[in-house]
């Protein structure tokens, strides 16, 4: 018979690591599952300031090492894998595994995180990788000297603006309200910033370019009027990242778990609708996504999985 | 995977002949660094057919660019010379850059 570990987690973000984190060092046999990178979506930020207690001058990557280095510790191992399917009919688990695998669990936590919400625009996908970001850390140096567009007006598109300052020649965000949302402390420091402009009112009608970004046309929402934009002579193209939200990462789970506009819905104790489910961190609904709260996630539902187990097995 | 530079890639890559992976990435690019062990791997496996090299394009932003390379990861197939199909972000994965080598084998 093969192997049935207490907990599978799905995602290796900070919820994820932290649910490891727990799990392992209640002595529970723990299997971390990821994909990609490790570290979610917080690695390809470069300053964190707001994890309390974290490392001094953390950025996302050093404090995802850290996390790492203490599920190793307690014995929670990280799989690099991808998951294909889940089936949670019956009281064990199964997981269906990108090399057709199956791998049993007693228990699973979801933490599979959320993604960079595209803008839709006809020639994004084409132009990704090409002018088009939602990486500002993967692609910023590339567009030193030159100019780049943000899209998007929260606490993200504002603070990666600030961000590629350090290497493009001018930011100009691009945002569809006539004001931020973004926290008042992130605004200011934009307002201050004189490499960055704005462009209030408008979204992104279409991306054109042979092979690179070359043109972007935007639409003003409130007079309807476009504006199109060339690359400047100099370079031939510009940049262009777009932060305007995420959408959770559950295909997997569609009719087969509650979710409510695609976040998987649970209670204060991290349990879905599934007896022996549970989920964490940005993948479910709640108000808040940082790093701080996936980790509060991971926790309760790691101490939760315990419960789980010791009441049914 | 040997190591290229801007000082090499003409003579390496575009005047050499046969198939030739190319793997852009950055100091600064976690997904990159996520990626590179499954590179190294398929390098292996594909050994004798496929040339694999490795590109800091913090140091070669020029010649990036040149590739038309503006978002990391990306990896470029090249025939002769010639860039023949590539893979960027999400869509660079171990199965698909895989499955874009035997597409052309």
């Amino acid at each position: 018979m093969s192997k049935i570990y207490d907990v599978a987690i799905i995602g290796a973000g900070p919820a994820g690591l932290a649910s490891g984190l727990y799990g392992a060092r209640a002595k529970m046999d723990v299997v971390i599952l990821e994909k990609g990178a490790t570290g979610g979506q917080i690695v390809t930020t470069d300053e964190v300031a707001n994890y309390p207690g974290g490392i001094h001058e953390a950025t996302g990557p050093t404090l995802v090492a850290r996390m790492v280095e203490q599920c190793d510790e307690f014995g929670a191992t990280i799989m690099k894998m991808g998951v294909k399917e889940v089936n949670f009919e019956n009281k064990i688990k199964e997981l269906t595994l990108d090399d057709g695998s199956i791998l049993k669990a007693k228990t699973v936590i979801i933490a599979t995180g959320a993604k960079p919400r595209k803008a839709g625009a006809p020639g994004e996908d084409e132009l990704t990788g090409k002018g088009v970001s939602y990486c500002a850390t993967c692609d910023a140096d590339f567009f030193t000297d030159m100019e780049v567009y943000c899209i998007g007006g929260g606490d993200t598109a504002v603070e990666e603006a600030i961000y590629l300052t350090k290497f493009a020649s001018k930011v100009t965000i691009v945002h569809r309200r006539d004001e931020l949302r973004a926290a008042k402390s992130i605004r200011e420091k934009a307002f201050n910033n004189e490499k960055i402009d704005f462009i209030w009112d408008s979204v992104i009608k279409e991306i054109n370019g042979d092979g690179i970004v070359e043109q972007m046309i935007l639409t003003n929402k409130k007079t309807g009027e476009d504006m199109v934009i060339d690359a400047p002579e100099e370079f031939g193209t510009f940049g262009i990242f777009v932060f305007i939200g995420f959408i959770p990462n559950t295909d997997l789970f569609t009719d087969k778990i509650d979710l409510d506009r695609g976040y998987i819905v649970t209670d204060n104790d991290m349990k879905t609708n599934i007896e022996g489910v549970f989920a964490a961190g940005d993948v479910r609904v709640k108000s808040l996504r940082q790093v701080v709260t996936a980790t509060a996630d991971g926790a309760i539902a790691a101490v939760q999985a315990e419960h789980y187990i010791s009441n049914n097995y | 995977m040997q190591i290229l530079d801007k000082d090499t890639f003409e003579a390496e890559v575009i005047n050499a002949k046969g198939y030739i992976l190319v793997d852009y990435f950055s100091d600064g690019c976690e997904p990159c660094k996520a990626l590179m062990p499954a590179v190294e791997d398929l390098s292996v496996e594909f050994e004798g057919k496929v040339k694999f090299y490795k590109l800091n394009t913090t140091k070669a932003r020029r010649l990036a660019i040149s590739q038309r390379v503006m978002g990391l990861p990306t990896i470029l197939l090249y025939k002769d010379g010639v860039k023949v199909d590539e893979l960027t972000k999400d869509d660079a994965t171990k199965e698909n850059i895989k499955e874009m080598i035997e597409k052309v084998l």
